[in-house]
C-alpha cells in the first residue's frame, strides 16, 4: 500500500521560523494547503506555487514543491505561462489582496474570464502587511490604516463577487479561524480545472488589528469569525447588516471549459505537447 | 500555412516568427502593438501545429511574464513589441535577468517617447534596452538590419538565451520589421540550435543556482523531479531566499561573469568599405543599411569612408570600436535617436578621435544627406 503523505512533505521545515508577525494567519494557510496537497496525494514535483510579493508572498520559502517567486500583481501571469508550459502541472497562485486585486487586478480578471485553470489562493487580510498596513482594495470603508488615519474613502471590493462575475469556475471564502472549511475548499479548488478562487479571509495584528480591532491578537481572531457568515444565515440579513459580513462558503461550482480545453479543442494539434513538427 | 521554403519574399516580422519557430519556440505571449503586431498573427497561426500555444495576455506585463513561466514549464517562448510595451516589459525583464530565464523579446522600435510616431522607425530604445529595468544587471541585444537578418537573429537570439540563461533582446525596428524582401529560408535540420543544459545531478542533489564551470546554472523545468525554485528575492544556490552579507554580491557578480566572461561568444561585428579611411561611420540595424550607401557616395566626393556595423549591441563591442577609433581620422556615429550609442563611443575613445552624430529623428530611415553632410563635417 502506498504510504500517505503527510503535510511535510510540501513544508521545508529547516526555513522554520516563519517570517511571520505571532498571530498572523499566514501560517494557519500555509498549513491548510499543504494539509490539502497531502490529502489529495498529489508530489510535491507536480505542483508549482507562483507566489505574489508581500508578507503572504513569502509562503515559497517555507514550500519543497517548484515555485516562481516574481514580482508584485504579477502572480496569475507568471502562472498562466507555467501552465500552458506543461498543462500536467497543478499550478497554484498565492497572493495577498493587494497583489490580486490591486496591482494584479487586470490579470486576475483576465484569467478569471479565461478561466484558465490554475488555483489562486488569495490571503484577504484588508491591508497591505508587508509595506506597513496602508489601505488595500479591500479594506472595508471607513477602517483606519496608516494611509487612511481617518477612514478610508474608497468601497471596498467583494473578491469573490469579482471573481464570480468574471468568470471564475470555483469560488470559495473561508477564514484562517475554521481551518477544516478552508483546507476542503483548497482542496476542492486544487481538483477542479478552470480557474478557481479560495478566499481566505486572514488576521493581520500588527497592523490591521492594530488600528481597528480593539484588543489582542485574540480578539483579531475572533473578529475573522464573526465577519464571515454562511449564505443560510446572510441571506436574512436586511440590506445595511449585509454590509458588516462576508459572505463565506462554496459561493460558485460550475462547468465551464478552461482555456486549454477550448484552445485544444479548435486546434486539435495543439494537443500534441510541443512535439509537433508543423505542418 | 506550411512553412515556406528555400528563397521566399517576405516581411521581416514573418521571417521573425519564422526564426523562431525553427529556433524550436513553442509558446508565444503578447499584446498586439505596431509596427510588431505581424509575428503574433503568424505565431497564432502556426504554433498550433506545432504542438504549441498562443496566448494574447492582456497587456505587455503579462506577456512578458508568461513567457517566463512558460520557459521555466521547459518551452523556449518569446514575445514581440514596441516602445509602449517595451516600457511596460522592463519590470519583469528585471525578473527574467535575475531568475536566469531564458526567453526572447522582440523589440520592433518606433518613435516615442508616448505613442510617438506610432507605426514610424526610429533606434531611440538603445538605452531603454540596456538600463530599463531597475538595478544592476547584464543583457544582450542585438540588432538585425535585413529581412534576412530578422530570420537568423531570432535563431541566434534563442541560442544565446539558451546558451547564458538571460532574456536577448532582438532590436529591430519599423524599417527591418515592415519590409518586404527576399530571404533565404534554410533547411531546419541544418541549423545549429542551442538548448538548455538540464541537471545531471540526481534530483535530491540538484541546486538550481549552483553555477557550472562556465557560471551557468544546469535548468530544471517545473515538472521534473529536481525541484525548481526560482525566487527574484536575493538568493543562494538553492533558490530560496537568502539575506547573508555577501550572497547578493556574489549573486550579481556571477550574473555579470557569466556574460562578459565570454565576450567572444556575443559579441558580433561587421565591417565594411575600405579598411584604411578618413573618417568610421559606426551604425547598426536599418540606419547602417544607408551607411554602406553613403561609403558610395563619399567616395565620389573623394572622401574615403567606411563602416563599423554593431552587431551585438549589448554588450557593446568596447574593443572593437576603441580599435576603430584608433585607426581613423574621424569618427560618425549614424543611428535613428538624438544620440545614444554615440555616447559608448566617446565612452571607450581613449585615442581622442573627433566623433561626429548622425542623427535621423524624423519618423523615416535616416536620409543619406544627414550622414554626408556629418562626414564633411568631420573632414572639415
Ligand atoms: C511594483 C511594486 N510596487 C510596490 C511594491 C511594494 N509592495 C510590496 S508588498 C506590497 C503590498 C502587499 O500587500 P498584499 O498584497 O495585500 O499582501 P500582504 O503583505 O498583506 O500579505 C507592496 C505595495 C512592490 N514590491 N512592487
Ligand atoms: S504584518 Fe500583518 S500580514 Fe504581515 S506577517 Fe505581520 S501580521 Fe502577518
Amino acid at each position: 500500500m502506498a504510504v500517505k503523505l503527510n503535510y511535510r512533505e510540501y513544508f521545508k521545515e529547516e526555513a522554520l521560523p516563519l517570517m511571520w508577525c505571532a498571530g498572523c494567519g499566514n501560517g494557519i494557510l500555509l498549513r491548510a494547503i499543504t494539509d490539502a496537497l497531502a490529502d489529495l496525494e498529489i508530489p510535491p514535483h507536480q505542483v508549482v506555487v507562483s507566489t505574489g510579493i508581500g508578507c503572504w508572498g513569502k509562503a515559497d520559502d517555507y514550500m519543497t514543491t517548484h515555485a516562481f517567486h516574481g514580482s508584485h500583481g504579477r502572480a496569475l501571469a507568471f502562472a498562466t505561462g507555467i501552465k500552458l508550459g506543461n498543462p500536467d502541472l497543478h499550478v497554484i497562485a498565492l497572493m495577498g489582496d493587494g497583489d490580486a486585486l490591486a496591482i494584479g487586478g487586470n490579470h486576475f480578471i483576465h484569467a478569471a474570464r479565461r478561466n484558465i485553470d490554475i488555483t489562486a489562493i488569495i490571503s484577504n487580510n484588508f491591508t497591505y502587511g508587508m509595506t506597513g498596513g496602508q489601505y488595500s482594495p479591500t479594506t472595508p470603508l471607513s477602517y483606519k490604516t496608516t494611509t487612511s488615519p481617518v477612514g478610508v474613502a474608497e468601497p471596498a471590493f467583494d473578491v469573490c463577487g469579482l471573481a464570480e462575475e468574471c468568470g471564475a469556475n470555483y469560488v470559495a471564502r473561508s477564514t484562517v479561524y475554521h481551518v477544516t472549511q478552508l483546507k476542503r475548499f483548497i482542496a476542492a479548488a486544487i481538483q477542479k480545472k478552470g480557474f478557481n478562487v479560495v478566499e481566505a479571509i486572514n488576521t493581520c495584528p500588527t497592523h490591521f488589528g492594530r488600528r481597528n480591532i480593539p484588543g489582542d491578537t485574540v480578539e483579531m481572531m475572533k473578529y475573522i469569525k464573526d465577519i464571515g457568515m454562511p449564505r443560510s444565515r446572510f441571506e436574512k440579513l436586511d440590506e445595511e447588516e449585509k454590509n458588516k459580513y462576508l459572505l463565506t462558503g462554496e459561493l460558485v461550482n460550475r462547468e465551464r471549459p478552461d482555456f486549454l480545453s477550448v484552445y485544444r479543442e479548435i486546434n486539435p494539434a495543439a494537443s500534441e505537447s510541443g512535439r509537433g513538427e508543423g505542418k | 500555412m506550411s512553412r515556406p521554403e528555400g528563397i521566399q519574399l517576405m516581411e521581416g516580422n514573418h521571417a521573425c516568427a519564422w526564426g523562431a519557430i525553427d529556433a524550436g519556440a513553442r509558446f508565444y505571449a503578447g499584446y498586439p502593438i505596431t509596427p510588431s503586431s505581424e509575428i503574433a498573427e503568424v505565431c497564432a497561426r502556426e504554433l498550433p501545429a506545432y504542438g504549441g500555444t498562443y496566448i494574447q495576455m492582456e497587456d505587455e506585463i503579462g506577456s512578458i511574464a508568461a513567457i517566463i513561466g512558460a520557459s521555466l514549464s521547459g518551452k523556449k517562448s518569446f514575445t514581440a513589441t514596441s516602445g509602449p510595451g517595451f516600457s511596460l516589459m522592463q519590470e519583469n525583464l528585471g525578473v527574467g535577468i535575475y531568475q536566469e530565464v531564458p526567453c526572447v523579446v522582440v523589440n520592433i522600435q518606433r518613435v516615442g517617447p508616448a505613442t510617438g510616431l506610432a507605426t514610424q522607425p526610429a533606434q531611440a530604445d538603445v538605452m531603454q534596452a540596456r538600463w530599463g529595468t531597475h538595478g544592476d544587471h547584464p543583457i544582450i541585444a542585438i540588432s538585425p538590419a535585413s529581412v534576412q537578418e530578422m530570420y537568423d537573429f531570432t535563431i541566434r537570439a534563442f541560442n544565446l538565451s539558451e546558451r547564458f540563461r538571460i532574456p536577448v533582446i532582438l532590436l529591430g525596428d519599423q524599417v527591418v520589421g515592415q519590409t518586404y524582401e527576399n530571404i533565404a529560408l534554410p533547411d531546419p535540420g541544418s541549423l545549429e540550435i542551442v538548448e538548455r543544459k538540464k541537471p545531471t545531478v540526481p534530483p535530491e542533489e540538484y541546486l538550481p543556482y549552483q553555477p557550472d564551470e562556465n557560471l551557468v546554472p544546469p535548468m530544471a523545468a517545473y515538472g521534473d523531479k529536481h525541484i525548481l525554485h526560482a525566487s527574484s528575492t536575493c538568493h543562494c544556490e538553492t533558490g530560496y531566499s537568502n539575506f547573508k552579507y555577501g550572497t547578493n554580491r556574489q549573486l550579481l557578480n556571477r550574473l555579470k561573469n557569466k556574460i562578459y566572461n565570454y565576450l567572444d561568444e556575443i559579441i558580433d561585428v561587421e565591417y565594411f568599405g575600405p579598411e584604411k579611411a578618413e573618417v568610421t561611420l559606426v551604425s547598426f540595424g536599418s540606419a547602417s543599411r544607408v551607411c554602406k550607401y553613403v561609403v558610395g557616395l563619399a567616395e565620389k566626393e573623394g572622401i574615403k569612408v567606411n563602416l563599423l556595423r554593431l552587431i551585438s549591441i549589448w554588450p557593446f563591442p568596447d574593443r572593437e570600436v576603441q580599435e576603430a577609433l584608433a585607426k581613423t581620422g574621424a569618427c560618425v556615429v549614424a543611428e535613428m535617436n538624438q544620440g545614444q550609442v554615440i555616447n559608448e563611443v566617446n565612452r571607450v575613445n581613449t585615442t581622442n578621435t573627433p566623433v561626429h552624430l548622425a542623427s535621423g529623428i524624423d519618423g523615416e530611415l535616416i536620409r543619406p544627406e544627414i550622414i554626408m553632410a556629418s562626414i564633411r563635417e568631420a573632414v572639415k
